[in-house]
């Protein structure tokens, strides 16, 4: 039942080749706080097993797409499909094949790293057998078996973003959101990152959205959506997108398309 | 939502809260000793000073720290009720508010978890005081502490809930001290729970109206009632409506379609 409305959704059930081939689609989002509109008509889908980033400067409206995405803003204008669940109608489901890892770093500092991730396996509705088993294979694969019952608080900032990492992995979501995941990090802990979030989609078939105001952390083969003042000013492969540009680098590329040109004077 | 799923969130969601209260040792000796500073400080003068005349429940005179008692405990439940709230504003500053709310449950749910949460945190609370009074002289009816259990759920809630809808007002974490001051002690001084209306309304008419329509006046009688066996209806109305309008404030603050807190001020 839809946990907002109150009413069944009574669109077909999504098969499991709709889920597997469609781990998101956005339909003419738009959001505004107030007057000020940071979402405009944003629509794209995003491929199984591909690792897509979202870039944008400062302000473009990652972070509010990303809100919408995960239920929680709420926008009457626009559509958000998840593995075939529409977010509107079908909440519940929609979020059960979704995995986060917010801006911010979200972990409790006073429970250790094994107590974090059996409250969230509970929150997903997993059992405590099928919590265990998963967290050991998930600490063993972010390397951090060792520190199972170590608090969160004594945890480096790179080690606690690996653990977020595995946290959003702990129910096998279809869909992997990542918000800007490398604040903070240094460089071997980003690199692992970017190592790991290709890893996931090329060897688990997870669709992997990732937004970066970073081009470095962009791969070649990477899909791309490039976010300016809240609408899509590029989209495709990254080669793709840099020629459209008339760039020679994807660095060039990002910054002409979402710079202004500068009014001329009278 | 499967009941084994809802059972295994409630349970979780109950259990950190446990914990965080246990690891939290000064929450829990903060909690005891402001009534306990109240029952054997203040009451022992009142008890000298103030008069108390046979009123329901009582069916004989008691003297000043039986009558405070009941109050006490819900104090107890109206500064836990706040330090829920207050956790809820951290979390939500630290983040771990989006994790939960971003979860396959249903909002109101999550909400109402929380909420009953905090409850048991408060109870647990509770029926430690009832034990310390005890020992310290002043115990309460056995007969009336079963049935307390469940009238201590309502008015935890209630209490919960309005402590929710705060955290869904209050917008950082600074300004929970206003809050205090000018709800919270307000609340706890103009009601029951210190003195009897009718003492009240001998110092003061405007004094006596305004404890009539404080809610937490009603969660004290609640209290007293059923400690000494007595049903109390409109009490037990007032409170129950208390729960309602509140959790449903609490709910609509929390809806991102109306800008709740959780959506919050998205960066970018």
């Amino acid at each position: 039942m839809d946990a907002k409305s109150g009413r069944e959704d009574t669109a077909p059930e999504p098969t499991a080749d709709d889920r597997a081939q469609q781990p998101l689609v956005v339909e003419g989002l738009s959001y505004a706080y107030g007057n000020r509109q940071a979402l405009s008509e944003v629509s794209f889908s995003l491929a199984p097993g591909r690792v897509t980033a979202l870039l944008g400067p400062n302000g473009a409206g990652k972070t509010t797409l990303f809100s919408l995405i995960t239920g929680l803003f709420d926008s009457r204008r626009g559509e958000i499909e998840i593995a075939g669940y529409k977010l509107r109608n079908n909440r519940s489901k929609a979020l059960s094949q979704l995995g986060i890892v917010f801006q911010a770093q979200t972990l409790d500092l006073d429970l250790t790293v094994d107590q974090n991730l059996r409250y969230f396996a509970a929150l997903r509705g997993l059992s405590r057998t099928a919590a265990w088993e998963r967290i050991a294979i998930l600490l063993d694969r972010i390397g951090l078996s060792g520190h199972a019952r170590t608090k969160v608080r004594n945890l480096s900032g790179g080690e606690r973003r690996r653990v977020e990492v595995a946290r959003a992995l702990i129910d096998r979501p279809a869909l992997l959101l990542l918000d800007e995941p490398s604040t903070g990090l240094d460089i071997a802990t980003r690199r692992w990152l970017i190592e790991h979030l290709h890893h996931l989609a090329e060897r688990e078939g997870i669709c992997v959205f990732l937004a970066t105001h970073l081009v470095d952390e962009v791969a070649p083969e990477d899909d791309l959506i490039v976010l300016d003042e809240g609408a899509i000013v590029a989209r495709g492969k990254v080669d793709d997108v840099v020629r459209s540009a008339g760039a020679a680098t994807l660095d060039k590329a990002f910054t002409r398309l979402t710079t202004k040109p500068k009014e001329q004077s009278p | 939502m499967t009941v084994s799923h809802a059972s295994r969130a409630l349970l979780a969601i109950l259990a950190r809260e446990l914990f965080r209260f246990v690891q939290q040792r000064g929450r829990f000796f903060a909690a005891l000793v402001r009534p306990l500073i109240w029952l054997l400080v203040f009451a022992a003068g009142f008890r000298a000073s103030l008069g108390l005349s046979i009123i329901p429940p009582y069916e004989t005179y008691i003297t000043y720290d039986v009558y405070v008692v009941p109050g006490l405990i819900g104090m107890i439940q109206l500064f836990s009720g706040m330090q829920n709230s207050l956790s809820m504003v951290y979390d939500r500053e630290m983040g771990s508010m989006r994790v939960l709310l971003s979860t396959p449950l249903p909002r109101g749910f999550l909400l109402i978890a929380r909420m009953f949460s905090g409850t048991v945190v408060s109870i647990i609370q509770v029926y430690a005081f009832i034990l310390l009074a005890a020992l310290f002289g002043t115990p309460l009816p056995w007969s009336g502490l079963l049935p307390l259990l469940p009238v201590l759920v309502l008015t935890g809630m209630a209490l919960s809930a309005l402590g929710m809808f705060l955290s869904s007002r209050v917008k950082q974490l600074e300004n929970f001290a206003g809050v205090m001051n000018f709800l919270i002690f307000p609340m706890f001084f103009l009601s029951t729970a210190l003195y009897p209306l009718w003492r009240i309304r001998e110092g003061s008419v405007t004094l006596y109206h305004l404890c009539q329509y404080n809610p937490f006046t009603y969660v004290v009688e609640l209290i007293r009632f059923t400690i000494y066996g007595q049903p109390n209806l409109p009490a037990l109305g007032i409170v129950t409506a208390t729960l309602v309008v509140f959790g449903a404030a609490a709910l609509i603050g929390y809806t991102p379609a109306r800008g709740g807190p959780t959506a919050g001020r998205a960066a970018a």
